[in-house]
């Protein structure tokens, strides 16, 4: 009785403590989200601009219903899905096939591996002006050199499609992360279960559908997920390139937002239009919700 | 497969490819040793008179590049000492204090950095310039800490998850206090896990280019602001542009060749080792 007694109160003790040892990252962290969220709640139903004198006014859903009819709006909630979805099935699936290539026993494996890790090591802002400068110039880009050398006309490739060379740029930042997950994982794999599976008379093509698949469901889950948090994002890549041009053919979400509260300083809309960004995000990481518990076996 | 014998073909392609991936960032390093003119009217031009340390003469010679410097590095190394100061109490109590919560609060935890960091910027920036914080090292310290807390936590809630309880119990019966319990057992033991969370952190950091882009002006502005000034048009500006990148990656290429492994297992929370 003593004995289990005295469990009991070391155990309250100890919730307790570590309720306190809890208790300052999760202040700091709701000041620093929550705190601006319900902010961001309020901005959202009041007519509030910086630059128009005057005081901030209830005005009901109007920002939220002048959003919806506002095309550049609906048009930068596509661009965001379009980047999100096929940076990640690029960087997956090239990220599966590149590591499944680097798995392989070679002379010089630490330097390649070294070269196709190194562009996620990048400051965004450092590889967006690299790409749009020194190598997609359309006078003295290398890609330009190249064309006038077997004397075809050079693409000013970001005025044509510029999304698509955002994608691109995107691409080569995150295809080495999903590389080097998928990569460490792939070493992890029981040789010894493929071996025997071979035995067996699989085929190779079995091992990759029952054996090397399954075995990284996992990591390519967490690296879809670490991309989304991220690519929901993008931004410096897109401020230093395009601007959100030409016209809005780049502007994603995150950039129309900041567009209209740091270029037009208009509180109300930017902050409806974050509170959807929000939302949005929160759909999105719900579903992965169920996933991401049983990957990190929480 | 990872056969012992190395495979050549596999080697050829891989070179390749791995040539084609760094291309942008060799190409930088050698534009980097030309003049603002050559970078931009002879880029394939690479005899003996081309080559010249102007560019980063030209860089370093312009005092604001040590003031961009010292703010990246404020900025990476104090909110990395933030976060972990605020994120040590945290893992130990999510690992060795947990209470029925635990899965909710750390679901919590991270949801605050699923929220896009744009969803807050209006109200961060007002509140940012009320406080007079704006522009300031110390609000870009609290801003980055704050978005990298909870991944600092999941990740060394990962590395404590792995430390045998019994030795933790076993302090505990021999009437250890919580400080005594974190200090001499759970520090020593985790000190691996805790150093590549730190780095992890410090690569963030120092990449972080949000917050670093809105929130800074003249005084604060860390590397990746410096960087982003070169977008606006100002004729020649190739060379200086590679010189200034090329100091500016350096610091954190090297950190990150030089810690894949743990770099993997801190940004998959230890799923993948």
């Amino acid at each position: 009785m003593t004995l289990n007694s005295d469990s009991n109160s070391t155990e309250a003790m100890l919730a307790k403590q570590g309720f306190w040892m809890l208790t300052p990252a999760v202040v700091f962290l709701a000041i620093f989200s929550i705190v601006p969220l319900l902010f961001t709640i309020v901005f959202s139903l009041l007519r509030y601009r910086l630059l128009i004198p005057g005081v901030p006014k209830f005005c009901g859903l109007q920002n939220f219903i002048r959003l919806f009819a506002d095309s550049q709006f609906i048009e930068s909630v596509g661009h965001t899905a379009e980047i999100v979805l096929i940076v990640i099935a690029i960087t997956v699936v090239g990220g599966f096939l590149l590591a499944s290539l680097l798995n392989h026993e070679m002379p010089a494996k630490r330097l390649i591996r070294m070269m196709v890790i190194s562009p996620f090591f990048i400051i965004p802002t450092v590889g967006a002006l690299i790409w749009k400068n020194l190598l997609l110039d359309p006078a003295s880009g290398v890609f330009a050199i190249l064309f006038k050398h077997f004397g075809q006309t050079p693409i000013d490739t970001f005025a044509v499609m510029p999304m698509a060379m955002i994608i691109v740029i995107v691409c080569w930042q995150w295809l080495p992360f999903a590389t080097l997950i998928l990569l460490t994982s792939l070493q992890s794999l029981d040789m010894e279960q493929m071996e025997a599976a071979s035995l067996d008379g699989a085929k190779s093509m079995d091992n990759l559908r029952y054996i090397i698949l399954p075995h990284l469901m996992r990591p390519i889950t967490i690296v879809v997920l670490m991309e989304l948090l991220y690519l929901l994002a993008i931004f410096a890549e897109i401020l230093v390139t395009t601007a959100g041009g030409p016209g809005s053919a780049t502007t994603n979400l995150t950039y129309y937002i900041y567009s209209k509260a740091l270029l037009e300083f208009n509180v109300g809309t930017a902050s409806a239009a974050g509170l959807l960004a929000v939302v949005l995000a929160n759909v999105v990481s719900a579903v992965m919700a169920k996933n991401i518990k049983r990957s990190v076996g929480l | 497969m990872n056969h012992d014998k190395p495979n050549y073909y596999a080697m050829a392609v891989s070179a390749v490819l791995a040539l084609l991936i760094a291309f942008p960032l060799i190409w930088m390093l050698l534009m980097s040793f030309k003049t603002d003119f050559n970078a931009a009217r002879n880029p394939l031009d690479f005899s003996l008179g081309m080559w010249t340390l102007k560019s980063y003469k030209s860089v370093f010679k312009d005092q604001a590049y040590f003031l961009y410097l010292l703010n990246s590095i404020v900025t990476a190394f104090g909110s990395t000492l933030l976060a972990l100061a605020l994120a040590l109490p945290a893992a130990w109590a999510l690992t060795f204090a947990p209470s029925a919560k635990r899965s909710g609060v750390m679901i919590w935890i991270l949801s605050t950095k699923m929220m896009p960091a744009i969803g807050t910027l209006m109200p961060i920036f007002l509140i940012y310039n009320q406080l007079r914080l704006l522009d300031t090292q110390l609000g870009l310290v609290l801003m980055v800490a704050a978005g990298n807390l909870p991944i600092i936590i999941w990740m060394l809630f990962s590395y404590f998850k792995d430390i045998p309880f019994g030795i933790i119990e076993a302090a505990r019966i021999d009437g250890a206090s919580v400080p005594q319990e974190i200090f001499s057992f759970l520090l020593p033991m985790a000190a691996p896990g805790i150093a590549s969370t730190a780095l992890l952190s410090i690569i963030l950091a120092w990449n972080e280019s949000f917050w670093t882009l809105n929130l800074s002006g003249a005084n604060a502005a860390p590397l990746t602001a410096f960087i982003a000034s070169f977008s606006s048009p100002q004729g020649l500006f190739w060379a200086r542009l590679s010189a200034a990148s090329c100091l500016s990656v350096a610091p954190i290429l090297i950190v990150g060749w030089l810690c894949q492994k743990q770099l993997v297992r801190g940004l998959t929370f230890g799923a993948v080792k």
